[in-house]
């Protein structure tokens, strides 16, 4: 089956790629002037202490070495211990990913159909006072930096109104409902950055298909026109659509620092934000890992929806 | 006057406008058709014939109140079943179109979504509109789907479009038109964008399935001898006015108006054939190829040869390979085995490896004169730039070049200094005559150059062609699907047909018979100027 080949080459890509990263990462930690040793102990360490630390580390080895028994350490899922309390990344991160993951799966599902249904809305009153309506909002939205609409939300819809906590803390007992009301703040901050890329997206793609000769088509069967964009249209734009979104879901992951420091969540961005400012190069490595993961793990999900939904890949002749 | 009850569509007056909004002026009306008026009869079927601009295709859209890019009725009536639609609303209308009027476009193959299959598409207006449940549109598309002929009529519906020929989606597009049994189908050059072949099949459909069903139509097309082969009457426009509007017979057989006149007798080029030389210009000896990197042949064992001074035609359908040989010979694609000599010369088959004198000698015109020019040189660049490189002309002498290239094109001075954007088909097309011809070629290579054009102004190239041979002595590789064409210009014909020469000699000796099989039927394709010709074709075959 010709469609299997191209998704099967489609991941075999993705693991190079995300391969290459690791070594990009590994290679970039390994550049930085001090290393491990230094970190720990100090600037003030005697020499002799150093070298011990050194060999005790295993950082005489050569990079080649270190890269590798780092990497098949990740394999097996172990991501190293951290620095600064020797924790284990691994349970610090799984815990964490688990807040930014849920964050951001709670905004993506508000904001993913909003902007797709704004974007058919914006294209069906095209150039009235909807469509002109929606771009200005959404544009507006995101020209605002989302730590000036984090503190909108928290002084209108936390102080003034009193709706949801201002401050997103999460914790293991809380029920489902209880995390929804606590990340509402955070979810909606978001859902308004992410939303006008989404919407002038679909908005122009489905203008685009718009022009061609099969909406006229549509059109003369007596169609309405929310049928014509709906059904003839934005099938045929399903692709550019999707890698938007997909990109956008990567950033509502990886992106997330500010949002997070503001409403004080226990998500990935803070977590990286603290160690780095340690220099924690273990927990920095693992992060980015995870980061590059999800970024190259999404795109994926583009591309191959993009290859499923060609109806000429799917149904060759 | 006309009994109101069998009539179906009447326009009365009908003018149709647009706002034009030119960057350097004011925005202004113009008028695209003016005081248009005809009546339609239930079951009847109207020619709309004339060039591109002529108006046909907006008048056929009117009759759905539907227009291209603000194109709207500005006055007059368009009465459909008596009731006036030039000013219905929205809702009115999605009950007109689609159910009282259906419309079948120029390119099925764009006018088709390829994101849905076809069953689902020929039934959509159907069953919105509830007129027949799923299942009962369903057997409905089924049964026109074998009226049209199509092949396995059961199962061809499961299929996408890019699954399906170009001449079964255009009948696949009439059966969708005729699901919801509508009283008006309006086919816009609905074969114009098919091979001979094919086109007889489908104008065969067509004809049988309006005949079965009892619809009226309104068939537009540039080509006056397809029209005449299903219409009852025929109207002539030019530039959105009619010129005549009679029975088809009166229209074909005594014409009243020149430019009718003129119509009826296109391609009347009458060209001497001359006698190929010993030592031919241009010999392709064995030429077999594929596309790169797989091992399709489309090009199976191809020779022929070219005289100087002389026109070789390559007639084929889509797909026999002809670009293929045109792309062979320029050097963009190395065959697999086989030679071509040029003037007594081994070409080399890469075009890399080609020196400038060969690339020189040997030019070449596309039949999209629209892409084959930069839409941001003037004419003066384009037709100058060859000289420059070939011949290191500039300045004045460049200049006086392009001029004197300019004349014999018939196009003058005028022109130098004007985009492609302003010129008309015609005019484009003779720019990328006079570009091949500022090279001084010996050999041009004519890919379907006259086919995107409107009839008369094809005429003009051709002449021009044969007047640029006689006075340059230069040959021409003239590749096209069109047999007229070809018996006005051609010297020599080699017919091909899946990636063969099937039949390959002098004009005289292809063009008499015995024929071959293939040979026969793409003669007895081509519409002729004669009412019932159709019919007899189909007979025949």
């Amino acid at each position: 089956m010709y469609i299997l080949t191209l998704l099967a080459k489609r991941l075999v890509i993705s693991a190079f790629l995300l391969l290459a990263v690791s070594a990009l990462i590994f290679a970039g930690t390994e550049v930085l002037p001090g290393d491990v040793a230094q970190s720990i102990l100090g600037q003030s360490a005697t020499p002799e202490a150093l070298a011990n630390l050194r060999r005790d580390m295993g950082l005489n080895e050569p990079a080649l070495a270190r890269y590798f028994s780092w990497l098949g350490g990740i394999a097996q899922g172990d991501l190293g211990t951290a620095l600064t309390n020797g924790s284990d990344i691994a349970d610090a991160i799984g815990k964490r990913l688990y807040n930014t993951v849920f964050l951001a799966s709670v905004a993506a599902v508000v904001a993913v159909p909003l902007a797709i249904g704004l974007g058919l809305l914006a294209v069906r009153f095209k150039n009235l006072w909807p469509d002109k309506l929606i771009s200005g909002t959404t544009l507006a939205l995101i020209s605002l930096p989302e730590f000036f609409i984090g503190y909108l939300m928290i002084y209108f819809v936390a102080v003034k109104l009193g709706w949801f906590p201002s401050v997103a803390t999460v914790y293991e007992s809380m029920t489902f409902t209880e995390r929804l009301s606590a990340v509402a703040l955070p979810a909606a901050t978001l859902t308004f950055v992410v939303l006008a890329h989404m919407m002038r997206m679909t908005r122009a793609t489905i203008l685009n298909v718009m022009q061609s000769a099969y909406i006229e088509t549509a059109e003369l069967k007596g169609l309405s026109a929310f049928r014509v964009i709906a059904k003839h249209a934005l099938p045929n734009a399903i692709a550019p659509i999707v890698n938007v979104v997909m990109l956008n879901l990567a950033y509502l992951v990886v992106g997330v620092v500010v949002v997070e420091v503001i409403f004080v969540y226990p998500g990935m961005g803070q977590y990286l934000v603290d160690h780095v400012s340690k220099r924690d190069v273990p927990v920095v490595q693992a992060c980015g890992l995870i980061f590059a993961a999800f970024y190259i793990g999404l795109n994926m999900v583009a591309d191959i929806v993009a290859i499923v939904a060609n109806p000429r890949i799917r149904h060759p002749r | 006057m006309v009994n109101s009850d069998t009539v179906l569509l009447d326009v009365r007056h009908l003018q149709l406008s647009a706002m034009a909004y030119p960057p350097d002026a004011k925005p202004h009306k113009i008028t695209i058709v003016d005081d248009v008026s005809f009546t339609l009869e239930k079951g009847q079927v109207l020619g709309l014939i004339g060039e591109s601009g002529a108006g046909k295709s907006t008048i056929g859209l009117a009759a759905m109140a539907y227009g291209r890019g603000g194109v709207h009725i500005s006055s007059g009536e368009v009465l459909l079943n008596g009731v006036d639609i030039s000013d219905a609303s929205r809702k009115e209308l999605r009950r007109i179109r689609g159910l009282q009027v259906c419309y079948v476009s120029q390119s099925a193959a764009a006018g088709f979504n390829p994101a849905h299959r076809l069953i689902d598409q020929v039934v959509e207006s159907t069953v919105l509109n509830r007129i027949a449940s799923r299942k009962d549109a369903q057997a409905r598309a089924i049964a026109l789907f074998d009226t049209l002929g199509l092949p396995n009529p059961e199962t061809i519906g499961n299929r996408y479009p890019h699954q399906v020929s170009g001449g079964q989606l255009q009948r696949v597009m009439t059966a969708m038109a005729l699901c919801s049994e509508p009283d008006l189908i309006v086919f816009d050059e609905p074969t114009t964008a098919l091979d001979v072949t094919t086109q007889i099949d489908v104008l065969a459909a067509i004809k049988r399935a309006i005949k079965k069903t009892g619809v009226a139509a309104l068939y537009i097309s540039h080509d006056l001898a397809v029209v005449a082969q299903v219409s009852d009457k025929i109207m002539v426009l030019r530039n959105g006015k009619t010129v005549e509007f009679d029975e088809t017979r009166s229209i074909i057989e005594a014409p009243k108006e020149q430019y009718t006149r003129e119509l009826v007798n296109v391609r009347g080029i009458e060209h001497e054939q001359k006698v190929p030389s010993d030592n031919p210009l241009l010999t392709i000896d064995g030429i077999s190829a594929a596309y790169p990197g797989t091992d399709i042949h489309v090009l199976k064992h191809v020779s022929m040869q070219l005289s100087a001074g002389q026109t070789l035609a390559i007639v084929g359908e889509s797909g026999s390979g002809k670009s293929t040989l045109a792309r062979v010979i320029t050097g963009l694609l190395p065959p697999k085995s086989g030679t071509i000599n040029f003037d007594n010369q081994q070409l080399p088959p890469y075009l890399k490896k080609r020196s400038r004198e060969e690339l020189q000698q040997l030019q070449m015109i596309y039949q999209m004169a629209d892409v084959a020019m930069n839409p941001r040189h003037t004419v003066g660049t384009i037709i100058g730039r060859p000289l420059t490189y070939y011949f290191k002309l500039r300045g004045k002498a460049r200049r006086d070049r392009v001029a004197e290239l300019l004349d014999s094109i018939e196009m003058g001075t005028g022109f130098t200094d004007r985009y492609p954007a302003e010129l008309s088909g015609g005019q484009k097309q003779r720019v990328c005559i006079a570009r091949a011809l500022a090279a001084k070629p010996r050999l041009i290579i004519c890919d379907e150059v006259t086919s995107a054009l409107d009839p008369l102004v094809a005429d003009g190239i051709l002449k021009l062609l044969l007047d640029l041979q006689a006075r340059e002595n230069v040959a021409y590789l003239f590749i096209t699907h069109d047999l007229a064409t070809v018996k006005a210009i051609a010297d020599s014909i080699a017919i091909m047909h899946q990636g063969k020469v099937v039949r390959y000699g002098t004009k005289s000796d292809v063009l008499k018979p015995p024929f071959d099989d293939y040979t026969e039927l793409l003669l007895s394709s081509v519409p002729q100027m004669q009412a019932g010709w159709l019919d007899e074709a189909i007979a025949r075959q």
